[in-house]
C-alpha cells in the first residue's frame, strides 16, 4: 500500500498540473492546450530529472548538502553558451540548429562526467578527490565564461544572461519529447535500483559487506546522474539549487532514507514546486520573472536554513 | 575454512602485513589480539574484500576473494567495521533488516522478517526497534550494528572490535551471545579484541599479531604466556589461572 504522505503529495501535484493546464484558458483552446501541454511535459521531465539525480548523488556521495552541480556540468553548459555567443555573435547563436546544439551539449556534458568518473573506476580513486576535481573544473569553466562575457557587447551579454537561467518559454517539441524519453529511462533505472540505493547509503564499507560491487555501482549511479542532469540542463538551462530544495523537503516530509519512498516523494515535490511555481508566476505575478530566478532564490534560502539547522544540532 | 596464503600489504611504502599465512577452520571463535597498528583490522578488511589484495591470496570456502562476485561472498561472510558510520534517518529495525539484503536483494520475505525479529530479541533491542539510529547512544548503535551483522546469517562473521563503546554488562552479553550463536549454529566468528581477558575467557583460538606478523597462534592457554605477551605488547604481565582459563593482569 502506498504511503499516505505520498498520496497527498501526488494529489497536490495533480492539482498543480490541472491548474497549469486550465487556469485562464481562453482564445484558441486547442492551440493553448497544445502549447501548455508541451511546456508541462518539459516541466515534468526537468522536475523528475533534477529530483532523481540529486537524491542519487547525495546517496552515493553520502552528503546531504551536495547537488550534482558540484560536478561542474552546468558550469560547462554555461561556458558553452558564452563561447558560442562569443564566437558566432548573438545572431549566429540564435540561428543555430536547436537539435544539433541539444545533442552536442548532452554529449559534451556526459563526456565531462565520464572524464571525471574514469579514474574513479580504474584506480580506486577517492570519491572526494573526484568531487574536488569537479569543483575545480567548474570553477575553471565559470571563470572562463566570466572572462568571455566581459568581452561581449551588451546585446550579446543579455543573450548569455537569458541562457544562464532555466527557461521554460522557448521549447522545441521534438527535443522535449526526446529529453522526456531519456529522463523516463533513467528514472526507471533509478527506481529499479531503489533497494540497492538504500544499501549504498550505508557507506562504502558496509555496502561492500552486504554484497554491493562498490566501484561498479557507484560509477553507474553517478553516470545516471550525469545523464539526467545533462538532458535537463540542455533542454531548459541550469537549475542549481532546485535539487537541493527538493531533496531536503522530501527527506523532511518522509522522515526516512528508504529510496522506495524518497525517490517518488522528491519527484512529486519537484513537480509541485516547478508546475505550481510556473502557474503562480504566469497567472499570479503576470510573468514578471523567470521561474529559474525564483527557484534559485528559494533554493538558496533552504540551503542556508539547512546549514544553520545542522550546525545547531 | 578461510585460507590466507602469503598475504602482504603495504600502504605508501609503509608495510602493514608481512607474508601472513593462516588457516581459520570452520566453527568456533578466533580472537585477533595485538597492539595498535599490528594489522588486525587490515587483515579483516582484506578477508572481507574492503580493500584489494596486493600480494598473496585469500580463499573463503575455496572461493578466491577478489574474483568472486561480491554478493556470493556476502552470503557466506559478514563484516562489522570499527567505525560503522551509518545514515541517520534509519530505524534500528530497518538497519538490522539490511543485513538480509544479500539474500533477498530488497524483497524481504516472511523468513527474513522473522530473522530480524529474532535478532532484535537476541540483542535486546525490541524497545529501540523504531528509534532512529542518530538518536541512540554509541553503545546502543554498536549493538544495532552487531545485530545487523548477525542477521546476515553467514557462516563466517568478522567483527572488528565489537566491544567498542559497550559497558561491562553489554560486553559480556555480546560475547555470550556470540558464544551461543557459534555453538548452536556451527558458525565461525573472527573477532578483533582489545580486552585480552575477553579473548582468554571466550575464544577457542587466539592469534596474536605484532607489526604485521603472527607472533603466536593457538588456544588461550598456549598463547597467553608471559613471554608471548611481552613479545606482543612490549611489557611483562602476570597471568593467573581461573577455572582452567588464563586471566591476564594486564592493568598492573
Amino acid at each position: 500500500m502506498p504511503d499516505r504522505r505520498l498520496i497527498i503529495l501526488a494529489a497536490i501535484a495533480l492539482a498543480a498540473v490541472i491548474a497549469f493546464m486550465t487556469v485562464d484558458l481562453r482564445g484558441n483552446v486547442a492551440f493553448v492546450l497544445h502549447l501548455r501541454g508541451l511546456k508541462l511535459l518539459a516541466l515534468l521531465q526537468v522536475a523528475v530529472a533534477i529530483a532523481m539525480s540529486t537524491v542519487l548523488f547525495q546517496t552515493v556521495t553520502a552528503n546531504r548538502i551536495l547537488t550534482p552541480s558540484i560536478m561542474g556540468l552546468d558550469a560547462l553548459y554555461l561556458f558553452g553558451q558564452t563561447a558560442l555567443v562569443f564566437t558566432l555573435g548573438s545572431l549566429g547563436y540564435a540561428s543555430l540548429d536547436g537539435g544539433l546544439k541539444f545533442a552536442a551539449e548532452v554529449l559534451l556534458m556526459i563526456a565531462l562526467a565520464m572524464g571525471l568518473l574514469w579514474p574513479l573506476l580504474r584506480t580506486r580513486m577517492d570519491m572526494n578527490l573526484m568531487l574536488l576535481m569537479g569543483v575545480t573544473l567548474g570553477l575553471l569553466f565559470r571563470s572562463l565564461s566570466a572572462l568571455l562575457s566581459r568581452l561581449l557587447d551588451p546585446n550579446a551579454f543579455s543573450v548569455v544572461q537569458m541562457a544562464s537561467f532555466a527557461n521554460f518559454n522557448t521549447l522545441r517539441a521534438d527535443l522535449t519529447i526526446l529529453g522526456t524519453i531519456a529522463t523516463l529511462g533513467a528514472a526507471l533505472l533509478c527506481w529499479r535500483a531503489r533497494h540497492t540505493l538504500d544499501i549504498v547509503g550505508l557507506g562504502r564499507e558496509t555496502a561492500i559487506g552486504l554484497g554491493i560491487h562498490w566501484t561498479r555501482t557507484a560509477t553507474g549511479m553517478l553516470l545516471l546522474v550525469a545523464i539526467l542532469v545533462a538532458v535537463s540542463t540542455a533542454l531548459v538551462g541550469p537549475v542549481a539549487f532546485f535539487g537541493l530544495l527538493v531533496a531536503a523537503l522530501a527527506e523532511r516530509l518522509m522522515q526516512t532514507q528508504r529510496h522506495a519512498l524518497l525517490l517518488p516523494a522528491a519527484a512529486l515535490v519537484a513537480i509541485i514546486v516547478l508546475v505550481g511555481g510556473q502557474t503562480l508566476l504566469q497567472h499570479g505575478l503576470g510573468g514578471a520573472s523567470t521561474l529559474g530566478v525564483v527557484i534559485e532564490f528559494a533554493g538558496g534560502l533552504v540551503f542556508l536554513a539547512l546549514l544553520i539547522l545542522r550546525s545547531r544540532t | 575454512m578461510i585460507r590466507i596464503e602469503n598475504v602482504s600489504l603495504s600502504h605508501r611504502d609503509m608495510p602493514i602485513l608481512h607474508d601472513i599465512t593462516l588457516s581459520l577452520e570452520k566453527g568456533g571463535i578466533t580472537a585477533l589480539v595485538g597492539p595498535n597498528g599490528a594489522g588486525k583490522s587490515s587483515l579483516l578488511s582484506l578477508i572481507a574484500r574492503l580493500q584489494p589484495l596486493q600480494t598473496g591470496r585469500i580463499l573463503v570456502d575455496g572461493l578466491p576473494v577478489g574474483s568472486t562476485p561480491s554478493r556470493l561472498l556476502a552470503q557466506r561472510l559478514a563484516i562489522l567495521r570499527q567505525d560503522g558510520a551509518v545514515a541517520s534517518r534509519l530505524t534500528v529495525r530497518e538497519l538490522i533488516g539490511f543485513g538480509r539484503f544479500p539474500h533477498h536483494q530488497g524483497r524481504a520475505g516472511a523468513a527474513d522478517i522473522a530473522l530480524v525479529e529474532a535478532a532484535l530479541e537476541q540483542f535486546e533491542l525490541q524497545a529501540l526497534a523504531e528509534r532512529f539510529i542518530d538518536t541512540l547512544s554509541g553503545g546502543q548503535r554498536q549493538r544495532a550494528l552487531v545485530a545487523m551483522t548477525f542477521c546476515q546469517g553467514t557462516d563466517y562473521m568478522l567483527l572488528d572490535e565489537p566491544l567498542n563503546n559497550l559497558d561491562m554488562f553489554h560486553a559480556r552479553q555480546l560475547m555470550r551471545s556470540l558464544r551461543s550463536i557459534v555453538d548452536e549454529r556451527q558458525r565461525t566468528a573472527i573477532v578483533v579484541l582489545h580486552d585480552i581477558n575477553q579473548a582468554a575467557a571466550h575464544a577457542d583460538r587466539i592469534v596474536a599479531l605484532r607489526d604485521g606478523k603472527v607472533i603466536a597462534d593457538g588456544t588461550p592457554n598456549e598463547v597467553l604466556t608471559e613471554d608471548n605477551l611481552e613479545l606482543v605488547f612490549g611489557y611483562r604481565m602476570q597471568i593467573m589461572q581461573i577455572a582452567g582459563r588464563p586471566l591476564v593482569l594486564q592493568h598492573l
